[in-house]
């Protein structure tokens, strides 16, 4: 089995149990970038030197072999580019689904099946379970503040047969720590890492500045009045508040929140927040754990890592997309988000967001 | 099923130009004076014997080599040993001479040599130089004699290593020792390879500098030495307490020089046998390797030569594989216990793509199915038969890896 080791805490830990469990375990490192840092800073997590060095201490301690494999071509063409070019279409990314999608659970897991391992596994929070049909189900971790079944959605159960968790039902972080401080891996203090890794110093907007150059624009309201300006429409995403920057207050003198961005025009529309209500979502690129239903079914939305989950009625659409139907708008939803759906714990589909329909325009479809 | 069984070490070492194990006669002499106080520089009795021990290790080291004792800087090793010679003969020189700033390297010198050359190009002054080889990673000295016949009143320094540590191509060190010279200009080679596979005699090569590292044949790793003639000006790098001709200061490792000195002794002992006998298991493993993967490449001279002045060192194999990475390739022979390199620099982990095989017009994709393989003192025909037994099986599964995208 292949344990994927980033320098963390979570991947250490489960490189263990893996050890535990009694499988024949190669730890293996991805060497993301190309010109990496000697030290690891703020709250990135993985892309330093430092990091490899704690990988390394880490399958010493656990006594298995350790490997580092370049994947930084792969990651730069499939995560970074993407990225770039889902803000540059005016759309929201998530950089953490793409990589799962085209990097761990696609390249590393495809050349670990090459090279002869059976397994890959990884320090992610959430449980695989054997389904009625033999397929693996996903599952929600038992600690919910960590779960990260939303991000592995993407990945289906073809690739996820050949996935281990071994983190997925620890009560808590916590415990994580503790055990790894136990074990005598160093890294029991490590901070959590939550930023895109790719971003140094957490600062997407400066990063998306350099990548993609300045592109000055207006910012206009519902009504289509010009009432501000900013310098790279890439840099603002549905929902967002801070950083406008308008002119001009709102008629009213309630906060302004960017409806939407349109890259053909170089434009960030603004309006007030019960305009960012949607009651209807059309996503595609469906990934269904299981059949595809024939018809709706009763089921919870999640549009964010960190989101709740939403109750509506979910369908199949013939082009392999999905649209749900909310029960209760949700507030601030754009294209390029991931949206899966949930039936209590367990995993439905992963889609990709195309279109939100605002709660006021929404018809009697389904 | 995971590939091969977890092993706790290599049981196949195929990687010696890496480092080769501690001779017998090495970590005796290692062990036997470490036990012992006495700084060398030190008039009392526990140093006096210490001083003998090291005065009888750069005697032993002069001797193999074909230097005078004086002739002996012990150094902490290759590394250093380079850059006191290219940062030492570059500042003597310009100081002497300030119109003497080009600094002459090979294209393919180790990064001890083309590092500190372009550190003194950024930030002392120097232009480098950049000697271009041909396909089988020679320096062309037709390049040299034009470079000095232009600027010989410019040059403050050429080096050019004796053997190269990828392909193990032997360059005509004496042909550049020799233009040098007639331009009055010192000159340098990285010998850290060649040693104990050719023979290396300073004073016969018309070198004004040599380098050699003690792991290499056997020794501790930690201590080297740079041959630098005796009237030949360097510059210091280290500076204290003025040991060593006043060039390297600090306190002289007794144990490490003994060690080293045992090790070179047992190393070029029988130095046409040893030749004869890697060269033999060393064509073995080639024709093997073909056979097993004829659509491999052999980089650096081949035909190899033999004799006393081979085209390549008798244990350098160096293959590139088609439609491989070396990561892979690497990958599945640890796990199949064999020790084995891509020849190139690593950092933190990851392969760097090879300098050497650039500067001798290997395509990108054809470098990154580097191998290296490397023979030593304990090589035998059982560790050619073991690599053989699966390099097939390893380089169509590195092919079915690396394809995926």
């Amino acid at each position: 089995m292949l344990a994927a080791l980033s320098g963390g805490v979570d991947s250490a830990v489960a490189a263990a149990r893996a050890v535990d469990a009694g499988h024949d375990v190669v730890g293996v490192h991805m060497a993301l970038s190309r010109n990496r840092d000697p030290f690891r800073t703020g709250s990135r997590g993985c892309c330093s030197i430092e990091d490899a060095s704690d990988a390394r201490r880490a399958a010493d301690v656990l006594g298995i072999p350790f490997y580092v494999w370049d994947l930084a071509d792969r990651f730069e063409e499939t995560v970074v580019a993407d990225f770039l070019a889902e803000y540059a279409a005016g759309r929201t990314p998530n950089p953490c689904v793409r990589c799962n999608e085209h990097v761990k659970f696609a390249t590393l897991l495809e050349r670990a099946v090459a090279l002869g391992f059976d397994a890959v596994c990884t320090g992610h929070y959430a449980r695989l379970v054997p389904g009625p049909d033999g397929a693996p189900e996903l599952h929600r971790a038992r600690d919910l503040a960590k779960d990260q079944s939303y991000v592995l959605a993407v990945a289906g159960p073809d690739r996820l047969r050949r996935a281990i968790f071994p983190l997925g039902e620890v009560a808590s972080k916590q415990d994580v720590r503790a055990e790894a401080a136990a074990r005598g891996l160093g890294l029991s203090a490590k901070p959590d890492s939550y930023d895109i890794c790719f971003v140094a110093d957490g600062d997407t907007a400066g990063f998306l500045r350099r990548r993609l150059g300045e592109r000055p624009g207006e910012i206009r309201d519902e009504a289509g009045d010009v009432v501000g300006h900013h310098d790279g429409a890439y840099r603002f995403t549905v929902g967002q508040r801070r950083g406008l920057r308008l002119g001009r207050p709102a008629p009213d003198g309630r906060p302004r929140y960017v409806l939407d961005v349109v890259p053909a025009t170089n434009t960030v529309v603004v309006g007030p927040a019960e305009a960012l209500d949607v009651r209807r979502v059309a996503a595609s690129d469906a990934v269904w754990f299981g059949p595809a239903p024939g018809e709706p079914v009763r089921c919870a939305a999640q549009v964010r890592a960190h989101g709740a989950a939403l109750p509506g009625r979910a369908w199949a659409t013939a082009d392999g997309g999905v649209v749900v139907e909310l029960d209760e708008p949700l507030r601030g939803v754009a294209a390029g988000q991931s949206l899966v759906l949930y039936a209590g714990t367990r995993v439905l589909a992963h889609a990709t967001v195309r279109a939100a329909h605002r709660a006021t325009a929404v018809g009697a479809a389904g | 099923m995971s590939p091969g069984a977890p092993l706790p070490g290599a049981e196949v070492y195929l990687d010696h130009a890496a480092t080769t194990p501690v001779r017998p006669a090495a970590l005796a002499a290692l062990t036997e004076v470490a036990g012992r106080v006495g700084n060398p520089s030190s008039t009392h009795g526990p140093g006096r014997a210490a001083r003998r021990t090291v005065e009888e290790a750069r005697e032993l080291v002069a001797d193999r080599l074909g230097a005078h004792p004086t002739e002996v800087v012990l150094t902490g090793g290759g590394t250093e040993a380079d850059n006191l010679a290219v940062c030492g003969l570059y500042w003597a020189r310009t100081a002497a001479d300030p119109r003497r700033r080009r600094v002459v390297v090979s294209a393919v010198e180790h990064h001890a040599v083309l590092d500190p050359a372009r550190w003194l190009a950024e930030r002392a002054g120097a232009e480098l130089v950049l000697l271009p080889v041909d396909a089988a990673g020679r320096v062309e000295p037709a390049a040299l004699e034009a470079e000095l016949a232009a600027h010989g009143d410019e040059t403050a320094l050429v080096s050019v290593m004796w053997a190269n540590n990828e392909v193990g191509t032997v360059q005509p060190v004496a042909e550049v020792a020799h233009l040098a010279r007639a331009h009055g200009v010192p000159v340098h080679a990285d010998a850290v390879q060649a040693v104990g596979q050719v023979p290396v005699d300073l004073a016969a090569s018309g070198l004004d500098a040599l380098t050699v590292s003690a792991h290499k044949v056997g020794g501790p790793v930690g201590v080297g030495a740079l041959l630098l003639r005796r009237d030949v000006a360097v510059a210091p790098v280290l500076h204290g307490g003025g040991q060593e001709r006043g060039v390297r200061s600090g306190t002289v490792p007794a144990a490490l020089a003994a060690a080293f000195a045992a090790a070179l002794d047992a190393a070029t002992a029988d130095l046409g046998g040893t030749t004869a006998r890697l060269a033999v298991l060393r064509d073995r493993l080639v024709a093997g390797v073909l056979a097993a993967v004829p659509d491999a490449v052999v980089r650096g001279a081949w035909p190899p030569g033999g004799g006393d002045a081979p085209a390549r060192l008798p244990a350098n194999a160096h293959v590139t594989i088609p439609g491989c990475d070396s990561e892979a390739l690497l990958f599945l022979l640890d796990r199949h216990g064999i020790a084995a390199s891509a020849g190139s620099a690593c950092r933190a982990g990851v392969q760097q793509p090879s300098h050497v095989l650039s500067a001798m017009g290997v395509p990108d994709a054809d470098s990154r199915g580097a191998l290296r393989l490397t023979l030593g003192w304990i090589s035998t025909d059982a560790d050619v038969d073991a690599l053989l037994a699966v390099i097939g099986d390893v380089v169509a599964r590195a092919r079915a890896a690396s394809a995926v995208r």
